[in-house]
């Protein structure tokens, strides 16, 4: 057969090749890992721990149904009571610190200083190290014997006659765990919201500066309104980090002293695990989801998507 | 309203000069468009008046008064940025008037200028709207009514129509003008457009490598451009150039012999010389020169060929309509009033 003599034929499609292009298989194919990895990872365990919140099992034992009671004994117990109250107080003052400080922070790496590459990567390693493995270094840092601070302002700087207690006292360990808190909350709040910086073009700093702004109108007329839409999305991620937090306040204070540093997701963890009531730790946990379900609408809906972001992006 | 002065300003970024000692002066109400190819620092210069930049050497001074070390809010100035640079966030009438609000100025003179401003643009039906759903051209007047509500002394613009399209570019071109001949601001415009300089500006600086090639009214630059640069980078199809010597009173490139114009000024017998002539300025002349042609084509109103003669392409705009096919010959005559000469090596005009 020569180029004359051919006659141009497409092959037949294989059966595989067939079923490959079949739709509804396709989608069943596309869905299943994703859908799989969600039932097993994420379905399961959430339908389960809320199952058990509605019954009185204990660690190594079958519980039975006891509808409600968990959460009615709850409403009367001031511990629970004390740390939904003391997690709303964290999660305030903490996210209030860490934006300051991020956005601060941001601002300054937005602008053209030396070494700048390198700061940025400095800056990310409180995120980069494992929260647990930071916990411990604060933990020494707030060691009423061996802590770095007591030995400065004590031992070298003579300020003061006695060593810190940070972690004795219910108001001191409270703060110390804000601190610690807001010190591993910035590099996340930073580098996102220099992310969010560097997508406003410079030309707009440049009119606005012919226009006459001053720094500080530059700031609240462009920066700010321009911000908003990451702001909210990086406000509600690091408000439900915090309101969720375990690690940092396990590992520093273990809820003590007392109990006045529990937070829900810690005290959940107290009672269902170490002190094996597994129904009514599966409670507090079922009840933070209310309060994170919130503040997820909340700052979806008021801070999301603003009227200016309508329509074509012709640029 | 003000002239703008541009004494011997140099600018360097570390260690590279892109301006090497420019001048110009502009005077009041007059519009002056730098234009120059990609790189030559016209829009650097632009934003060196408008204060977005520093001034490594030399002085700018705008109404008589030096202004190297007045901040750009305080030079009385506006600018309309090649990305119009419009607040995203707010609303037509809010980007107009923003300028006005940071003064807190009263919300009554607030809507007066704007409504005027927007009534020269034609933009009263989108004041409400975001700039997000302007087309291109709108958002190319908003940010024009954001230079006039500011009622400047100095516009400045920096190639404000690269971002449109050709019919619309030709439009705004003719409304910018329009705008400059009612409001008589003085206005220094920056373009790489050759077309966009000679069909607006008052007085033309063409920019090349950080320096000042020649400045002058558009038909000053079109007649006698001083130099190669300006004689090839102004007028569109640009100028024929033929390379060669004046033997005997003509001028030779190898087998063909051209006529020197009736003044043929310093250029001297044997000297290496680039012979110029615009493609409008040859002629069908059974006596001329035979030139191979390459490709016709005919806009309707005149036709353009593009030929071979000495070795050089030479195109020509003719008014006649051309029936001969690539390959045949055409033979054209140079208008000899309107032939430039050039020194070879310094690029200088002889003529």
């Amino acid at each position: 057969m020569d180029a004359s003599t051919w006659v141009a034929k497409r092959p037949e499609p294989t059966a595989l090749a067939r079923l490959f292009d079949y739709k509804p298989f396709l989608i069943a194919v596309c869905l299943f890992p994703a859908v799989g990895l969600l039932m097993a990872f994420l379905t399961y365990p959430l339908g389960l721990g809320v199952y058990l919140a509605f019954t009185d099992t204990q660690i190594g034992g079958n519980g039975k149904w006891v509808g409600l009671e968990n959460f009615i004994d709850l409403m009367e117990d001031p511990i629970f009571l004390q740390s939904v109250w003391w997690t709303f107080v964290y999660t305030a003052i903490a996210t209030v610190g860490k934006f300051a400080l991020g956005l601060w922070l941001a601002l300054l790496l937005n602008d053209n200083i030396p070494f700048k590459s390198a700061i940025r990567a400095i800056i990310l390693l409180p995120y980069i190290v494992p929260t647990v493995l930071s916990a411990i270094a604060w933990w020494w840092i707030y060691d009423p014997q061996f802590s770095i601070i007591s030995y400065v302002v004590v031992d070298q700087l003579g300020l003061r006659d006695k060593y810190y207690d940070f972690l004795g006292e219910p108001w001191p360990a409270r703060w110390s765990l804000i601190v610690a808190n807001i010190w591993r909350g910035i590099p996340f709040v930073a580098i996102t919201l220099l992310a969010g910086l560097q997508t406003i073009s410079p030309s707009l700093y440049e009119a606005a500066m012919l226009d006459g702004a001053t720094g500080w109108q530059r700031f609240r007329r462009i920066t700010a309104p321009l911000l908003m839409p990451i702001l909210a999305i990086v406000m509600t991620f690091s408000v439900l980090f915090t309101f969720t937090d375990f690690q940092l306040v396990y590992a520093i204070t273990r809820g003590g002293p007392i109990n006045s540093t529990h937070l829900m997701a810690t005290l959940a963890f107290q009672r269902g695990i170490p002190a094996g009531q597994l129904g009514e730790g599966a409670a507090i946990a079922v009840a933070m989801i209310p309060f994170l379900v919130f503040a997820t609408l909340f700052s979806y809906y008021a801070l999301g998507n603003r009227k200016w972001q309508q329509g074509s992006d012709n640029d | 309203m003000a002239t703008v002065s541009v004494r011997s300003v140099r600018k360097a970024f570390g260690s590279v000069e892109v301006l090497h000692g420019v001048d110009v002066e502009v005077e009041d109400g007059e519009f002056v468009i730098l234009v120059g190819p990609s790189g030559c620092g016209k829009s650097t210069l632009l934003r060196m008046i408008a204060g977005l930049e520093n001034i490594t050497r030399g002085e700018i001074a705008i109404g008589g008064r030096v202004v190297n070390n007045v901040a750009p809010k305080e030079r009385d100035i506006a600018m309309v940025f090649q990305n119009y640079a419009l607040y995203p966030h707010m609303t037509v009438l809010d980007n107009m008037a923003f300028s006005l609000t940071l003064l807190n100025a009263p919300k009554s003179v607030i809507e007066e200028k704007v409504g005027r401003a927007a009534a020269i643009l034609g933009l009263e039906p989108y004041l409400a709207r975001y700039p997000r759903q302007l087309s291109g051209g709108q958002r190319q007047r908003v940010a024009m009514g954001r230079a006039i509500v500011r009622d400047p002394q100095v516009f400045l613009f920096d190639e404000p129509l690269s971002n449109l399209d050709a019919k619309l570019r030709v439009q705004m071109r003719a409304e910018i003008k329009e705008l400059h001949q009612r409001l008589k601001t003085t206005t220094i415009y920056v373009t790489h457009d050759q077309i966009e300089a000679m069909t607006m500006a008052d007085k033309i600086v063409v920019m090349n490598g950080g320096n000042v090639e020649q400045m002058g009214a558009p038909l000053e630059l079109y007649d006698r451009p001083r130099n190669l640069f300006v004689a090839g980078f102004i007028g569109s199809p640009a100028m024929n150039f033929v390379k060669g010597k004046i033997e005997g009173g003509i001028f030779r490139a190898g087998e063909v012999s051209l006529p020197l114009p009736t003044d043929p000024g310093t250029a001297r017998e044997g000297q290496p010389i680039v012979y110029g002539i615009r493609p409008e300025h040859l002629r069908l002349d059974p006596n001329g020169v035979a030139a191979t042609v390459h490709v016709t084509e005919p806009t309707g109103s005149e036709t353009q060929v593009i030929m071979h003669l000495a070795g050089s392409q030479v195109v020509g705009a003719f008014r006649e309509r051309i029936a001969e096919k690539p390959g045949q010959h055409l033979h054209i005559a140079p208008d000899p009033a309107l032939v430039h000469l050039f020194d070879e090596q310094t690029g200088t005009r002889l003529n």
